[in-house]
């Protein structure tokens, strides 16, 4: 089964090149077969793959395909490695990928530019299988800029509305930034280790001296990828991609690319409690900040996307923590509900002409029951509801965790509660305001079945993908766990913490609270938001979370008009200044000796006297 | 006898190209091609019967006597460097013929013969082994090039050609001078009067006279690379000249400096060069951010391209002067993904200005939608200046910045950085030329099937140096390997 492993980034690369070079000339029905078939056949491809895998018992399948490059003491292979850990994110890439795919084939139906825009999707799923498969870091380096520029070309996607390109450059500025830093830590493993196979860095990872360096470096390539804050302005505006790429590339895969570098990398981290602990002081910076902007944001998919950035923030306090698996078990059911709220909040946004306003939304319960339950299925898993989701499962390990697990303290767990209940709260208020009370907009159309089976498939997903893994101490089932913690460490305990159903239980009772609130403030009495509203500071406090605590005006500030600044000052470069000062000078130069040939013969004859003059005295002293 | 054929078959096709063209204005580019696809197809059949990977010494074609009383000899020589040089040239000078093609109307034969003069100028450079040679070919490829600026450029033509021809002249002589004064040390030594590269190599220097004479050569190779602050004609000159103007200037004659470094500077001055390696390196980082922030500022659309040169360039001359092997290598290839993917953007550049009759990226956008054929090459060499993965420059710049790490920390540091600078400016040109709403409501021809093939060849250069390096790699090894353990 080795051999197959290259089928499954081949597949969407095939319907990449075949829909960028023909795509043009192809009828639309055609277009989706390609475009979405490559990744539903690479999806099919993958369990087969998988269950062999997982049947064969090896810890690792590699394939190496040919030599990249060869120089002096450095190589490197294209080369794909599968083991437990890629093995999960392959399975959410090509098999999310392939439900959001078939949605797409709908949604995007009546598009002008429906060839580009499968041609980027499969591209898109291509990098990023690349991504989690490579067996080197510069193989994993080309899948994290390809996923960077699929994710541009997409948020650009309607590049005729400037505002759309303005979002994708920025995404693609701010990903790149630590996309610079992650390289040079690449660029410091090889100075130390003389490779940059992964396999060879863990076996050796004990001889780096300066391993906390390298791990903040590879960090912030995480971080810009996975939007985590300072890091994370890019996400929020990147929602100007159609709605299926939100799901798809801002939700579900690629903004976890750091996530699983940061796993992929344990060995390095591990070796350094530093950088642990800024990893999880990172994730719950973040969970908090982002969890406060979508409490107040009024546009559904920034809502979401807010949301996503905090929920990311979670695994990465979950890494920090030192809890490996329940990090990447976030990330699978994330995967699954996340992406199930984008592709409903886009059949919302379709059915009312383009409404991307919650608050103009409204009564569409008893209209669009279907999506109603789906879009009801992923907000109780994002709110993390006990038992009847799959979010429950493995935000309830990483709150236990947060607190339990070597790297974790009590700090952590209070931010990450908190967290907890604004999830919840603003899990409730997106649900009761879009799908609750009065019509505000009338229904332009339903959703057909090409995307409401999608749909309830990552609805269905969204309640029990989080059986494989429940709490210890309810039911002993850790089938996730022992998965990934063939390649990921095991998760190690503190001494003398608080039992672990007290932990629950508080956890419980706050989710609920939280979501609770939200029935109280927008359902049952709205008066007392209205009251709230009243006060100055108040208001002040609001907007401050609705433009993102302020971080662009900030970076606009302190990066942006300096910048602009400079290069605008400097447009005509001041070194063309100094070489035309030589040009000026020769000329006056010249003008000057100019003054000498005038004509007049007194003149002449009078330069002529003080030459002989001047030679009859150089011949007297010397 | 092969390297010779191959430079007195561009000069005789040049004056083929004067002559047939009195008779008929459109034989001109039709001999310029035939003799670019034979010189190609030599290039290309040396390539292959030489088994590339094995060369590691060098393939010495001709030497003679060329003024025996002076010890100037008429000696071409080619190892691997100058063999991936020479595809280079010739792959490129067919494209400058043919995006000359529809272009030039006025004085076609004369324009071909200065075409085909400059390449035979810029080949002879790349295999001239004998120091007086080399600095005859350095000045066969700078006057016709002055001549392709001044008569068939754009409407600033005159001061850009004056511009080009001072600076590098300027470097040509103290070049000249720092050869003239290695010539006669090395035969108050020797006693032997001799030009040659390889007698030359053998002269034992004092310490203060290297340095003054490596200074001749590396000013009039930097110029020419160009590093900041002597990068000034380079904007001017790629902006007024025409478009295969352009393309030679910075697909090959940039070259020829970071070549001239490579096969004199490092080989001949090894300790001096080692000990302005810091300086060189510092100016490279300038170099790169400084062409980048200027890159970002241009409104000029040849303007702009020309400044990502300057900014490209830089890496080079950070490898250069890292003496690693990884850095050296990733030198090479930056100056052949650089050929190429800036080379690309010149050519897009004058098919825009073709169809739209401007340079001024403030007056396009959203072409796109009206040329979305230009608009996917547009961005994929975009994307390849920028240096994403999968295309030629990211291998170049990866190699040069790894290498350069191990030789200097902070300042490969600050070059790394560069990379986001890159980005700023490589997106602002597409959103600027192919994004936002679109401005040109007459529908604008996609690409002719000349154009195509053109934009074909160097998409599939690009792709295939992204994804399959080794085999230039291998080719370049054993020369990069002899100037490292100089």
């Amino acid at each position: 089964m080795t051999n197959l492993i290259a089928y499954i980034p081949a597949l969407p690369l095939a319907g990449f090149l075949l829909l960028f070079f023909t795509g043009r000339r192809m009828s639309k029905s055609m277009i989706a077969f390609v475009g979405a078939g490559s990744v539903c056949i690479a999806a099919l491809l993958t369990i087969v793959i998988g269950i062999t895998f997982l049947q064969s018992g090896s810890s690792a399948n590699t394939q190496t395909l040919w030599q990249w490059m060869r120089v002096g003491n450095f190589s490197c292979d294209i080369s794909l490695r599968l083991d437990a850990l890629s093995l999960v994110f392959v399975f959410i890439i090509s098999f999310v990928g392939a439900l959001i795919h078939i949605y797409s084939i709908a949604f995007m139906r009546q598009d002008e530019d429906y060839a580009r825009f499968f041609a980027s999707m499969n591209l898109f799923v291509f990098s990023m299988l690349v991504l989690v498969l490579a067996d080197n870091l510069v193989l994993l380096y080309l899948g994290w800029e390809g996923v960077g520029l699929c994710s541009y070309l997409l948020i650009g996607f309607w590049y005729k509305v400037p505002a759309n390109c303005a979002a994708a450059n920025k995404a693609f500025f701010i990903t790149r930034i630590g996309d610079t830093a992650m390289a040079i830590g690449l660029f410091m493993l090889f100075k130390t280790l003389g490779t940059l196979n992964i396999a060879d860095i863990q076996q050796q990872a004990a001889t780096i001296p300066n391993v906390t360096t390298i791990a903040l470096l590879l960090l912030m390539g995480g971080m810009g990828k996975s939007a985590q804050v300072p890091l994370q302005t890019w996400l929020p505006d990147a929602m100007a991609g159609p709605s299926p790429v939100s799901a798809l590339i801002h939700a579900a895969t690629m903004v976890t690319a750091g996530v699983y570098l940061v796993a992929r990398m344990n060995v390095l981290f591990l070796l350094s409690p530093a950088a642990m602990n800024v990893v999880a002081v990172v994730g719950a910076i973040t969970l908090f900040v982002a969890g406060c902007s979508a409490l107040v944001q009024t546009d559904i998919k920034r809502i979401l996307a807010y949301s996503t950035i905090s929920q990311v923030g979670y695994m990465f306090l979950a890494l920090g923590c030192g809890a490996w698996s329940a990090a990447i078990f976030h990330f699978f059911t994330h995967a699954f509900f996340k992406a199930l709220l984008f592709l409903a909040a886009g059949v919302v946004i379709e059915s009312l002409h383009h409404e991307h306003n919650i608050f103009k939304m409204g009564g569409l319960k008893n209209k669009m029951p279907l999506l109603y339950y789906t879009f009801l299925a992923g907000a109780s898993a994002l709110a993390a509801l006990p038992f009847i989701s799959a979010g429950f499962y493995s935000k309830d390990a990483i709150l236990w965790y947060s607190w339990s697990a070597g790297n974790g303290n009590v700090m952590l767990w209070a931010v990450a509660l908190t967290g907890a209940f604004i999830t919840a709260l603003y899990s409730a208020r997106l649900v009761i305001v879009v799908f609750w009370g009065d019509m505000k907009t009338p229904i332009a159309q339903q959703p057909g079945k090409l995307m409401t089976m999608p749909l309830v498939t990552l609805a269905i997903l969204s309640i029990i993908a989080g059986f494989v893994q429940w709490p210890h101490n309810l039911l002993h089932v850790t089938l996730f766990a022992d998965l990934v913690e063939k390649v990921l460490p095991a998760t190690v305990l503190k001494q003398g913490i608080p039992p672990e159903l007290l932990l629950q239980l508080i956890a419980a009772v706050v989710t609920l609270g939280g979501a609770y609130t939200g029935y109280l403030l927008y359902y049952k009495s709205p008066h007392i938001i209205e009251q709230w509203k009243t006060a100055e500071p108040n208001l002040n406090l609001r907007e401050f979370f609705v433009k993102g605590w302020r971080f662009d005006e900030l970076y606009q500030t302190l990066f942006v008009k300096p910048f602009l600044f400079i290069t605008r000052s400097n447009k005509a470069d001041v070194f063309d200044k100094i070489h035309q000062w030589l040009v000026t000078a020769c000329s006056r130069l010249n003008g000057w000796l100019s003054l000498s040939q005038n004509g007049s013969l007194r003149w002449y004859i009078g330069s002529m006297l003080v030459g002989i003059i001047f030679i009859l005295a150089l011949q007297f002293f010397l | 006898m092969i390297l010779v054929w191959m430079i007195v078959i561009l000069l005789i096709g040049g004056l083929l190209c004067w002559l047939t063209a009195r008779a008929n204005e459109h034989a001109a580019k039709w001999v310029a091609l035939v003799t670019m696809l034979i010189d190609a197809a030599l290039i290309c059949g040396v390539c292959f019967t030489q088994r590339v990977s094995s060369i590691n010494t060098w393939i010495v074609d001709i030497k003679t006597q060329w003024i025996p009383a002076y010890g100037i000899g008429f000696h071409l020589a080619m190892d691997g460097l100058s063999m991936v040089m020479l595809l280079l040239t010739f792959f490129l000078g067919t494209l400058a013929v043919l995006c000359s093609w529809n272009e030039i109307k006025q004085r076609t034969g004369f324009y071909y013969f200065n075409l085909l003069c400059t390449l035979a100028g810029i080949a002879g450079v790349f295999v001239a082994m004998d120091l007086f040679l080399f600095y005859f070919f350095w000045e066969v490829m700078l006057v016709p090039m002055y001549f392709l600026i001044a008569i068939w450029g754009d409407t600033n033509r005159r001061y850009a050609a004056y511009k080009f021809f001072i600076f590098t002249q300027a470097g040509g002589l103290l070049m000249l001078i720092a050869i003239l004064s290695l010539y006669f040390i090395h035969a108050a030594q020797s006693g032997v009067y001799s030009y040659d590269y390889f007698d030359l190599l053998n002269t034992t220097l004092q310490p203060s006279a290297a340095r003054w004479i490596m200074m001749g050569f590396l000013v009039a190779f930097v110029i020419k690379l160009p590093m900041v602050p002597l990068h000034n004609w380079l904007p001017d000159a790629h902006s007024e000249a025409p478009t295969a103007g352009s393309l030679i200037l910075a697909g090959l004659l940039l070259k020829t400096g970071a070549y001239g470094i490579m096969r004199f500077v490092l080989p001949l001055f090894p300790q001096a060069a080692e000990a302005i390696a810091w300086w060189a390196m510092l100016l490279a980082v300038i170099g790169i951010v400084y062409g980048a922030m200027l890159a970002f500022a241009q409104t000029d659309i040849k303007r702009l391209i020309a400044y990502t040169s300057v900014s490209h360039m830089g890496f080079v001359l950070l490898g250069i002067f890292s003496f690693n092997a990884v850095a050296m290598q990733g030198v090479v290839m930056q100056m052949i993904t650089h050929g190429i993917s800036t080379g690309a953007l010149f050519v897009l550049a004058g098919m825009l200005k073709e169809r739209l009759h401007t340079r001024d990226i403030e007056s396009m956008g959203g072409l796109w939608s009206s040329l979305p054929a230009m608009g996917a090459v547009g961005m994929l060499f975009t994307m390849a200046s920028l240096g994403l993965p999968m295309l030629g420059n990211f291998i170049a710049e990866f190699l040069v910045l790894m290498g350069a790490f191990t030789a200097n920390v902070p300042l490969t540091v600050i070059a790394t950085f560069g990379l986001v600078f890159s980005a700023i400016y490589s997106l602002r040109f597409v959103q600027k030329v192919f994004l936002g709403p679109s401005t040109f409501q007459k529908p604008l021809p996609d690409f002719s099937a000349r154009e195509f093939v053109m934009m074909a060849a160097l998409s599939i250069a690009i792709v295939w140096l992204g994804v399959y390096p080794q085999p230039v790699l291998d080719m370049v090894q054993h020369a990069v390997q002899a100037v490292v353990t100089k």
